[in-house]
């Protein structure tokens, strides 16, 4: 009784749908010779009679899916003895019908269950498998209604291909929505835990405060024992690692651009480039292997070679490494708006007698300059939000320092940090990730804002 | 000829004035063309040492060290009774035989210590093995066989040379002692580095050598494919609607600044979103690759929409005209004309996309992902990670012989990866078409 | 300057549409095509684009002091062989020149000769208006910058003063040096592009269609402007417009499928042509 197999039962419905639909269609049009009297095709029609069939009985599914756990829980809850819930707080509540659940699943349960629990696990067994079979029921007659009345609407005069089509056009405008849908969850869901945040923290606290230290303590005399939240090291140590990553992937990103678009044979172009953009494709795990595993140990045997205090997880190694990364995505960026520069202007520089190094410096580099500092806005966007190579290679440690060989901490590793270890899920703690969620959202989006319109101002005009 | 009168000097011709500068002007160019190539040769000396060092790094985990031991199959401990019941021979205590073939073969230990140091030799997972022999084949009690034993990774490590038997003691994990009793069995032929089935058909394991991937490509293979479920259709819904029938207003471009916004917006926001949104409010099972799909969907649908968008624009209006002039509806002329035109570039950007899902990790470390779960999963709710977050959680593990498995485990992601990438380069070379 | 006019044995060959076709021989010219006193010779010269041949057998003088304008139907080569000239060809790929030019003597084309000092010996304005995307004042100051030409700043004020004023340009601009070229109109950022290369004091100007994206009013301008820098430069100028050949220049170089099929003193090839080719394009019967 699985609820796949109910899909695919639906599934199985929408095509004996479709088929009787055609013959219906067919048939009221007097037979094969005379479907031109049809309005549609017959294929409509059965694609008509298929949707009636589906869609009803899917939203009844999905919905049904969606709300029946709700429900059960509810009326189990309402029928537990008044005195089991009495003064309980609602996360105790909801660990007490977690165990309810576990027990009706056979798993493991956090505490000895009495008999009440015993019996409030039996109904939820109970009502779950009444539940169920309503649930197939209904669907199922949902999905043979809908049949049923395409049947009976079925008749040469139906336009059944415009009523298909308009149905696959809503459907089309549906997933198109989607992207604003995905921006709308996240601005809500990061606004929203970020405004229970910053009740309990002042934004003032958040933004300015020097000292963070999440941690909420055991004991009361414990240093930090209420956490501190201010954000300013993350903040610093952000812009230490993506500005070691841009001082690394710019030259090497701009430079090779140059090189590879203006100088470089076809035959070296055309290895060469694919080559530096496999380097685009490596995933960012793999670069924070890389980083705390290679990069990070042989600066920190260099650095005490030369009698340098190298911390082990320097934010030197995580900005290298994250620059090798941003490197294709700087020198593809740079490409494109160095082709866009016109051949003009190339030619009008040759044709006084520049060299070529010079054409590119003071004519090209000038000409694609918006382009590239758009390109550039965005690979500090990306930096500013990468999280792998940072979290295996930058440090906890929330640092106050302007010295690249010290460790460093980031607002994307403090996230991770805060909402992969043991959690309570209405904690300062973890909203606070979520505050920091906002914050790197709302950076990266107006980067990218403007970064996006420079970049199309600029096309615009070498258009 | 000459216009520059400068105040006292005698005329000259321009060109002279060029002439004398050109050697220093060359220099430059020279001098700007070398940084040119030195950036192109670091950028791909990058790519050199990056690859070099994880198959460098990783190449070993593909073998294991096997240590062959004469096991007598005692029948007093495995079948007391003599009836061969399954259910005893699945019970018995296999790691009884395992000690008493170490202690056979090396009868000079008797320190309690020295003998804990001779037995973890053998991996925990080796009596696993010997009861899997048993279970298959129970002739074999009462016998004495010569069984290749699984190595514990230090011994493991040891015999690969990744721990260096040329320093102090006091600095190395495997002692002098274990190192005798190695270099003993390696004289008599009797240690052996196999291929490492382990490592492709087990799950997890905090012993690294009974470590594999099996579970991570499993929950990788999973999610992928709810996620190709789910964006291909969807991407390409709405890249049709927007490229072909949406009016041009507000409402449309809206949408499309959003796409571009999205598609540059960092990955852990969508794992923020997943956590607040699926399984908070939807209540979607953690850890399963149902939420990681659905994750990664939004996160890979604009890079489908805008490459399924371009793969649209490149098909030329003729095409779309010629279909109306004959009668098509406007859904007919897309789903018969043009979308089977702009298929090969769509598929190339949904395998683009779904290369970036395979090789996220950051999102779904937000997720639960992160578990850490033995079992391979079974379906697209069962708890499991993925094959990056595997790679991210061995490589917090401190034993050396993770860091060989992360690298292995990293060369396969690669591989796949590349595979993946290679598909998309040649669809586009295959169907590529000028108009 | 007068051009003597030496006949040339004409090889009289009918001219069917067949003939027209590539791959046949090149045609013999038509005229005299040395100059009395030449600044640039071109004997013999073929261009390729890679298999194909653009340019057959052409040679040229061009004149101290005198506008050679060419002129021909779309495709008949006169660009290709003007961009010979200053050796701007190096930049595409897979252009290959033989023949000869010379420069005051020097053959442009020999291995040991740079390029980059012959371009600004060579100036070329182009079709279309391409001042770079820098102020009026630093789109002048470019080429004196990067040859080395001055030494202070004084002196290169005195000449983008003075190259403006070339240009005719000078009272339009002079208030506002420091804006962008690109916001000038199009015959003001021709005339930009004309000072920019006068500013590096060449010898010889090319000019490719400098009028054919210009109003006829700025066109007007230009071409009193080149009709005044004759007088400093030799300047060859390739055109779509016969009126505007036979106002600007002093010979007229006929091209026709990358053959050059008659050259002479420009008011005879218009009132006079000599091969059957040159007439039906200046009477209009087609091009």
């Amino acid at each position: 009784m699985h609820t796949s197999t109910l899909l695919i039962l639906v599934l199985a419905f929408m095509s004996l749908a479709y088929y009787v639909g055609r013959k219906r269609a067919i048939s009221t049009a007097g037979g094969v010779t005379r479907i031109n009297t049809l309005h549609s095709l017959p294929v409509y029609y059965g694609l008509y009679a298929a949707l009636w069939a589906g869609l009803p009985a899917l939203l009844l599914m999905g919905l049904w899916a969606g709300f029946q756990d709700d429900i059960l829980v509810a009326l189990v809850k309402s029928e537990l003895p008044a005195t089991m819930l009495d003064g309980l707080s609602p996360g105790a509540a909801s660990l007490l019908v977690n165990d309810i659940k576990n027990l009706a699943s056979g798993a493991i349960v956090s505490r000895t269950p009495t008999p009440e629990m015993q019996l409030a696990a039996d109904r939820y067994n109970l009502y779950n498998q009444f539940a169920v079979w309503a649930m197939w029921l209904a669907v199922s007659a949902l999905a043979l209604g809908g049949m049923a009345f395409a049947w009976l609407r079925t008749q040469p005069k139906m336009r059944a291909r415009n009523r298909v089509e308009s149905i696959f056009m809503a459907i089309l405008v549906i997933f198109s929505s989607i992207a604003i849908l995905t921006t709308l969850g996240i601005v809500l869901s990061v606004l929203f835990e970020s405004m229970r945040f910053f009740q309990e923290v002042s934004p003032l606290e958040f933004f300015f405060g020097t000292l963070w230290s999440p941690q909420t303590a055991l004991r009361a005399d414990q240093i930090g024992a209420s956490g501190a939240f201010g954000a300013v090291p993350l903040f610093t140590g952000t812009l230490m690692v993506s500005a070691i990553a841009m001082f690394v992937a710019v030259p090497i990103g701009l430079m090779s651009a140059i090189y590879l678009s203006e100088y470089a044979p076809r035959k070296v172009r055309a290895w060469a480039k694919p080559t530096l953009e496999v380097l685009a494709g490596v995933p960012t795990v793999v670069y924070g292997f890389f980083a705390a595993l290679t990069v990070a140990p042989f600066i920190r045997e260099l650095g005490m070679s030369m009698g340098l205090n190298v911390a082990s997880e320097s934010a030197l190694a995580a900005g290298l490494v994250m620059g090798i990364m941003i490197i294709p995505f700087v020198s593809s960026l740079s490409e494109d708006v160095i082709n866009a520069v016109p051949q003009a202007m190339r030619d009008g520089s040759y044709a006084l007698g520049a060299t070529q190094s010079e054409t590119i410096r003071r004519v090209i580099i000038p000409a694609a300059l918006p382009g590239i500092v758009g390109g550039i806005l965005l690979a500090v966007s990306r930096a500013i939000g990468e999280t792998m190579i940072v979290v295996m290679a930058a440090g906890l440690a929330a640092n106050l320092t302007a010295n690249p060989l010290e460790s460093v901490t980031t607002v994307t590793v403090q996230i991770v940090t805060l909402l992969t270890g043991d959690q309570e899920f209405d904690s300062a703690k973890t909203m606070a990730a979520f505050a920091l969620g906002l914050t790197l959202f709302v950076v990266t989006l107006t980067l990218n804002v403007i970064a996006l319109h420079i970049v199309r101002k600029y096309r615009e005009q070498y258009e | 000829m000459n216009k520059t009168p400068a105040a006292g000097a005698p005329p000259k011709r321009a060109i002279d004035i060029v002439n004398a500068s050109l050697k220093r002007r060359y220099a430059r160019e020279r001098r700007f063309r070398f940084i040119g190539l030195s950036a192109v040769i670091l950028g791909l000396s990058f790519v050199g040492l990056l690859f070099a060092d994880i198959i460098a790094k990783g190449h070993s985990a593909f073998v294991q060290t096997y240590i062959q031991l004469p096991v007598h199959f005692e029948a007093a401990v495995l079948d007391p009774d003599g009836s061969r019941n399954p259910e005893v021979l699945a019970r018995a205590n296999y790691q009884q035989l395992i000690r008493d073939a170490l202690r056979t073969e090396f009868p000079g230990v008797t320190d309690r210590r020295e003998t804990r140091t001779l037995y973890s030799m053998i991996s925990v997972g080796a009596p696993t093995q010997l009861r899997d022999r048993v279970l298959a084949n129970p002739d074999l009690i009462g016998t004495t066989q010569d069984v290749w034993l699984l190595a514990d990774d230090d011994i493991d490590m040891l015999v690969k040379g990744h721990i260096d038997r040329g320093l102090p003691e006091n600095q190395r994990r495997v002692k002098d002692q274990a190192v005798g009793w190695v270099e003993q069995l390696e004289a008599q032929g009797r240690i052996a580095k196999r291929f490492n089935t382990i490592f492709f058909t087990n799950g997890t394991s905090r012993e690294p050598e009974l470590a594999g991937i099996a579970g991570a490509l499993m929950g990788s293979f999973y999610t992928l494919i709810l996620t190709l479920l789910f964006a291909f259709p969807i991407g390409v819904g709405a890249a049709i609607y927007l490229e072909e029938f949406a009016p041009k207003n507000r409402w449309t471009d809206l949408i499309e600044v959003n796409i571009n916004n999205l598609a540059a917006v960092p990955s852990i926001v969508f794992g923020l979103l997943g956590l607040a949104v699926f399984i908070s409010v939807f209540g979607v099972p953690r850890s399963t690759p149902l939420v990681a799909a659905l994750v990664l969907t939004l996160m890979t649908l604009p890079t489908i929409i805008i490459a399924s968008r371009a793969a649209l624009k490149s098909v030329p209006p003729s095409i779309r005209e010629a279909a109306l002039g004959v009668g098509a509806s406007p859904l007919q002329t897309q789903i018969h004309h043009v979308l089977p035109l702009a298929m090969p570039g769509m598929l190339t950007g949904t395998i683009i996309g779904m290369a970036q899902a395979l090789g996220e990790t950051a999102p779904l470390l937000m997720i639960g992902m992160i578990a850490f779960i033995v079992e391979i999963p079974s379906g697209f709710t069962s708890p499991s990670t993925v094959l990056p977050v595997q790679i991210f959680l061995w490589a917090d593990s401190p034993e050396r012989a993770f860091v060989e498995r992360t690298s292995a485990a990293i060369m396969v992601l690669l591989a796949f990866l590349i595979l993946m990438n290679l598909t998309a380069v040649l669809l586009r070379r295959r169907f590529e078409r000028r108009w | 300057m007068s051009t003597t006019l030496d006949e040339m044995t004409v090889r009289t060959r009918a001219t069917t549409s067949a003939e027209l076709a590539s791959g046949r021989e090149s045609r013999e010219t038509v005229g005299d095509v040395t100059s009395a006193n030449p600044r640039m010779v071109c004997r013999h010269v073929d261009v390729f684009y890679g298999s194909t041949q653009a340019i057959k057998d052409v040679s040229l003088d061009i004149g101290k002091n005198e506008v050679v304008s060419m002129i021909g139907p779309s495709g008949c080569g006169k660009s290709t062989f003007l961009r010979c000239l200053n050796r701007m060809n190096d930049t595409i790929d897979g252009c290959r020149v033989t023949g000869s030019i010379t420069l005051d003597g020097l053959d442009i084309y020999d291995k040991g000769l740079d390029p980059v000092p012959l371009r600004a010996q060579v100036g070329m304005v182009f079709q279309k208006p391409n001042p770079f995307p820098k102020s009026i004042y630093e789109n002048v100051a470019y080429g004196p910058r990067i040859l080395g030409l001055t030494n202070s700043k004084a002196e290169l004020d005195d000449i983008i003063e003075g190259s403006l004023r070339k240009a005719g340009l000078w009272n339009e601009v002079k208030d506002r040096l420091d804006k962008p070229g690109t916001g000038l109109s199009g015959g003001q950022q021709q005339r930009l592009c004309i000072a920019r290369t006068i500013a590096v004091s060449p010898e010889v100007i090319l000019m490719d269609e400098p009028c054919s994206a210009l109003d006829p009013i700025a066109t007007a301008i230009i071409e009193e402007l080149i009709d005044e820098l004759r007088s400093n430069y030799s300047i060859a100028i390739v055109t779509h417009s016969m009126q505007q050949a036979a106002r600007v220049s002093q010979r007229t170089a006929y091209f026709h499928l990358g053959d050059l099929i008659e050259v002479g003193e420009t008011n005879q090839i218009f009132t006079n042509p000599k091969h059957k080719l040159t007439e039906d394009y200046i009477t209009g019967r087609f091009g």
